[in-house]
């Protein structure tokens, strides 16, 4: 018994269908829990107003932004290395997972400046970085609808995420470097004193869960998509031979 | 490797390539942009650094289709991976041969072109530094993404979608090396990362470029 089993399509698609109603049970309470909690039940913050509200969105959406672009790079590695369909399907599946959370962050983002910075957009470091991951999964998104043979792509589009996971991070100390920038640093972490205040720490860490197992739950249902597609197609081929 | 090079020049100067083309495309840039900003020249010296690099970047990409798709179109491609020559070095010298077709004549044309947009005489010597460090960088990436889009027919404008986003610190930090060139201050960070971006590029870039190419040769 060893994890690589459920690399076996089959083994795959019979753990999801038993996992995923857990999941979305999960993910639904959860969301409700951390999403009613931080936006009916904390106070409003002092220079913030009710706008502090945004940060349930914002911060677990760009958390997931990042982790998808992680995900896809460990799950391109796994199958340049051990050529696991299972895994290149879901690094696929993610994809557009990650392209709508990093949509989510930026507007989310862009509502909640133009209260607090007087402005929609700023080339701030961390907003420039989140465009160029923007890019970075428009181009891999791009790549893998424009190649017909299912494993070139999935060949391409994994070499394509390595070299760009590297410029990703070259990308980003580099914009550190261009410009100063408008928005606040981390406040939350696990070796920090300084946290965010108690009220507001819990219900993100709830959100941030939850988006969490909302990003699980989307690649677990697109995963199965890809798989089923992938089955349909040769089915298809084997009829036109036979 | 060295006759490699010299064909894909041969090729490139006689047969109408892109030789030419991308210095004429950096001169029409360059001549646009005071027509769009206005010809006040506060302004344009201002920006002429970053008006530079980013034509400069532009001309780059726009013959970056052609580095692979001829060969591949008449089976010369297949031929140079079954070569002796490991595949890694045909693409270096594919990106050796694009540089010397592009990247160096628009680092020679830079002071010319840097007059019209009233660039500070002092920076003269930067922008053409910089831009002799930064696009060997520009070509070999570019190779990378012209290695990934070759078996495909209408490659180019997915080929800049795919390269342009990985352009962004070549661009950052060359574009920064000349503004800070010109104000005096200090260029060694800037000057020190776009040196080993253009290294680490040319090492490294040519093997995911031939895993590309072999993937879609397969």
């Amino acid at each position: 018994m060893s994890l690589w089993e459920y690399a076996n399509p089959v083994k795959f698609m019979r753990t999801s269908r038993a996992l995923l109603p857990w999941f979305w049970g999960l993910t639904l309470v959860s969301l409700a829990v951390g999403l009613v909690w931080g936006f009916f039940l904390t106070p409003e913050a002092e220079n913030f107003g009710s706008t502090v509200k945004i940060i349930y969105v914002h911060v677990p959406s760009a958390l997931m932004a990042i982790n998808a672009w992680l995900m896809m790079l460990v799950t391109s590695l796994i199958w340049l290395i051990r050529r696991h369909h299972v895994s290149a399907l879901a690094a696929r599946a993610a994809a557009p997972i990650g392209l709508t959370m990093t949509v989510i962050a930026l507007i989310t983002g862009a509502i909640w400046g133009e209260p607090m910075w007087g402005t929609y957009w700023a080339w701030d470091p961390r907003l420039t970085s989140f465009l160029i991951l923007f890019l970075f999964y428009l181009g891999y998104i791009a790549l893998w609808e424009a190649i017909e043979n299912p494993d070139a792509a999935a060949d391409l589009t994994s070499v394509l995420c390595l070299v760009g996971s590297v410029f990703a991070i070259l990308s980003r100390y580099a914009v550190n470097f261009w410009n100063q920038g408008l928005h606040q640093g981390a406040t939350m972490s696990l070796d920090k004193e300084e946290n965010i205040a108690n009220v507001y720490w819990l219900p993100l860490v709830i959100t941030m869960v939850a988006f969490g197992l909302l990003f699980v739950t989307l690649v677990l249902v697109r995963t199965r998509t890809e798989i089923r597609a992938r089955r349909i197609k040769a089915l298809i081929a084997r009829e036109r031979m036979g | 490797m060295i006759a490699l090079l010299l064909r894909d020049l041969n090729l490139a100067v006689r047969a109408g390539g892109g030789f030419g083309l991308a210095l004429a495309f950096f001169l029409i840039v360059v001549v646009l942009v005071p027509f769009g900003v206005g010809p006040d020249s506060a302004i344009l010296s201002a920006i002429a650094p970053g008006i530079l690099w980013v034509g400069a970047l532009l001309a780059c990409l726009l013959s970056l289709d052609r580095i692979f798709a001829l060969d591949h179109e008449d089976g010369s491609l297949d031929l140079l991976a079954t070569a002796p020559i490991p595949l890694e070095g045909v693409v270096a010298m594919k990106a050796a041969a694009h540089w010397v077709t592009t990247g160096l004549p628009l680092t020679l044309a830079a002071p010319g072109l840097g007059m019209l947009l009233s660039l500070e005489p002092d920076a003269f010597g930067w922008q053409m530094l910089s831009l002799a460090l930064g696009t060997p960088a520009l070509s070999m990436i570019g190779t990378f993404g012209a290695a990934l889009t070759v078996g495909l027919k209408r490659g180019g404008l997915l080929l800049s979608l795919l390269v342009l986003p990985l352009y962004v610190p070549t661009l950052i930090f060359g574009a920064e090396l000349v503004a800070r060139g010109a104000d005096g201050m200090a260029t060694a960070t800037p000057l020190m990362m776009l040196a080993a971006i253009t290294l680490a590029t040319v090492a490294l870039l040519p093997f995911a470029a031939a895993a590309a190419i072999r993937i879609n040769l397969r």
